[in-house]
């Protein structure tokens, strides 16, 4: 039988964390399918096609998959479900939300966030935030498993799978969407971004996030926050980096006047590099980071946007 | 209404944890262990429903060893009614916890469960999400901020791209995100009050649960370490490194 892979999207654009999913998919030896489940889709459908290593498109276009409400998405993928051997979803807030119903309602456990694929029934995956790294096997039966998109690099090339249409269950009633309050910006997103710039409680206020909007131009980074910046109302909740956040890998991570408690090193410490600004020298942020600059933020950021301005940037 | 707050266990978060010699787990003898930070947050929310007038009780329940007996005394402090101690050693997957949190709510028909989004443990975000599918129930995983009224719920959600609302009929299940609440200490004579609170223990077979692990952990190591760099002097020297040494800017 083959694989399923639930395709994040948001009805206009196929996330990148789709194809991740699908290259961890595709270690499992089976053939992939990937569900694009939205509302008026037919652009993410096509995008998916596209894929390398998919076999087919399944595609849910109905009102009820507009936002990946996780009542309507459970009863959508658990009636595929007897059509194949594994289903798999990224972590994201959507497939965290929906894919523990899929497996409650087939009665088989989870596996979360899953860094690797061993065998097609074996795993690993970190706990602890990232101290400590499970492998586990799964039981026969049916594999429902979400993936940590950082692990897993997209496959090469291009594909032309088929689209097939699948019939909407009908929604459950029980739940509906009222709005939504998205922060809007033009830097790439946190966590396919190659650079990232986060500020934590160091910054002192939200104003002083734009010292490193500034770098973060210039750079074309994204920005991201410790916990605490996001506590205090600096930032959005959407910027949060860690353990209970968002886990991120990019080629360059700057950590600006964070600690580096062990909740936000689990959702940075995978950087190719790392740089830490910190004005204390025993921050535990610098046991981890390639380059240190021990400093006041507030002289060392108007400086490094200087030097870069300097060198072109 | 009653509320239902499913409790866990866990090893205190500012402990980093060892990976044991032989990697069969993390070495949790002598470290501290407190209750699940996100389980905090949930008991407080079910506190401040009661102390509104939208909840009549709060019950606290705790699906592990004897010792887990602490975790809902914590609860208790906090100003939960009562407590329903489920002794099971080992480890519970959260199908297992989700089927034995099913059977108490169909015993105890509460109109609202709510627990944290993630165990800082296992760190799996699913039992929730089980329990609500297992009951049929609507869910708000990652809780900002909800609202009462009389047939449902209004839940804030923290989501990848900000907040999202959703309307759930009631009895629903929420799980809670970080910013929800700020969870109230238990005061000298609220931990002595608790003391007399009754708490029930059950096993899972009284639920006609099996709670057997069903994944099996072949080995846990550790990740693999990161070394300390150089240290810089000046911004512009972190610059030129990071041009043309590590050749990331
Ligand atoms: C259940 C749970 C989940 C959590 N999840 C997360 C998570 O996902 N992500 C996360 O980040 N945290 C998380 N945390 C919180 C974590 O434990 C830390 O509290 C948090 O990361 C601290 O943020 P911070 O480093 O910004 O603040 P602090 O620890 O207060 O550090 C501020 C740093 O700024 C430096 N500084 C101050 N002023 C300046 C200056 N002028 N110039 C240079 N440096 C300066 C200080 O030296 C200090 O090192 C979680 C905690 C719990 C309990
Ligand atoms: N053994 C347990 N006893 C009580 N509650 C639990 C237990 N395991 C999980 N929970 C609840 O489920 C939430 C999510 O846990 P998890 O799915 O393991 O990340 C926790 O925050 C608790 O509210």
């Amino acid at each position: 039988m083959a694989s399923l892979v639930i395709a994040e999207h948001d009805n206009a654009v196929l996330k990148d964390a789709t194809a991740k999913t699908a290259s961890a998919a595709a270690q499992l030896g089976a053939p992939v399918h990937v569900l694009v489940a939205g509302y008026q889709c037919g652009a993410v459908a096509a995008a998916a096609a596209r894929l390398p290593g998919v076999e087919k498109i399944l595609i849910a276009d109905a009102q009820a998959f507009a936002r990946m409400i996780a009542e309507p998405m459970e009863q959508l993928i658990v009636g595929l479900a007897p059509g194949y051997d594994a289903i798999l979803a990224p972590a994201t807030t959507n497939g965290k939300n929906y894919m523990p119903r899929v497996a409650a309602k087939l009665d088989v456990p989870q596996v979360s966030e899953i860094l690797a694929v061993e065998s097609p029934d074996t795993f690993r995956r970190p706990i602890y935030a990232g101290n400590a790294i499970q492998t586990v096997q799964a039981p026969a039966g049916k594999k429902v498993i979400t993936v940590r998109t950082t692990a897993f690099k997209p496959l090469e090339g291009a594909g032309s799978a088929p689209v097939e249409n699948v019939a909407a269950p009908a929604d459950p009633g029980i739940s509906k969407f009222v709005s939504e309050e998205l922060s809007r910006s033009e830097r790439p997103e946190l966590t396919s971004a190659k650079i990232v710039i986060s500020g934590g409680r160091g910054l002192q206020s939200g104003e002083n996030f734009h010292l490193l909007e500034k770098i973060a131009d210039k750079l074309h980074a994204a920005l991201g926050a410790s916990r605490a910046a996001v506590d205090a109302g600096f930032v959005p909740n959407d910027y949060q980096v860690g353990q209970t956040g968002k886990v991120v890998a990019p080629e360059l991570y700057i950590a600006v006047g964070i600690s580096g408690a062990i909740q936000h090193l689990a959702g940075m410490k995978d950087s190719k590099v790392i740089a830490a600004i910190n004005k204390d020298e025993e921050a535990p942020i610098f046991q981890i980071a390639d380059y240190g600059l021990v400093a006041d933020l507030f002289k060392a950021i108007p400086e490094m946007e200087q030097e870069l301005t300097r060198l072109g940037y | 209404m009653k509320v239902l707050v499913p409790v866990k266990r866990v090893i205190d978060f500012n402990i980093k944890v060892k990976v044991k010699g032989d990697q069969t787990g993390v070495d949790l003898s002598n470290v501290k262990m407190s209750m699940n930070p996100f389980d905090e947050i949930a008991v407080e929310e079910a506190l401040r429903l009661r102390e509104k007038g939208n909840a009549t009780e709060v019950i606290a329940v705790s699906i592990g060893p004897q010792a887990a007996q602490e975790t809902i005394r914590t609860a208790l402090a906090m100003g939960a009614d009562r407590g329903i101690l489920v002794k099971a050693e080992g480890d519970v997957e959260p199908l297992a916890v989700a089927k034995i949190l099913k059977a108490i709510c169909e015993e105890e028909k509460p109109g609202l469960v709510i627990l944290g989004k993630q165990a800082i443990d296992d760190d799996s975000n699913q039992t929730g999400q089980m329990l609500a599918a297992l009951l049929g129930w609507p869910q708000g995983t990652f809780a900002h901020k909800i609202e009462l009224s009389d047939a449902a719920i209004s839940v804030e959600r923290e989501i990848d791209g900000g907040l999202q609302t959703v309307e759930l009929k009631l009895p629903a299940v929420v799980t809670t995100d970080l910013r929800l609440n700020e969870p109230r200490y238990a005061s000298l004579p609220n931990i002595m009050k608790a003391k007399k609170k009754p708490i029930a223990e059950k096993t899972p077979a009284d639920y006609h649960v099996d709670a057997t692990p069903r994944l099996k952990v072949i080995k846990v190591t550790e990740p693999p370490k990161r070394r300390a760099g150089v240290k810089v002097k000046t911004a512009a020297e972190l610059v030129d490194k990071l041009k043309n040494e590590a050749g990331v800017i």
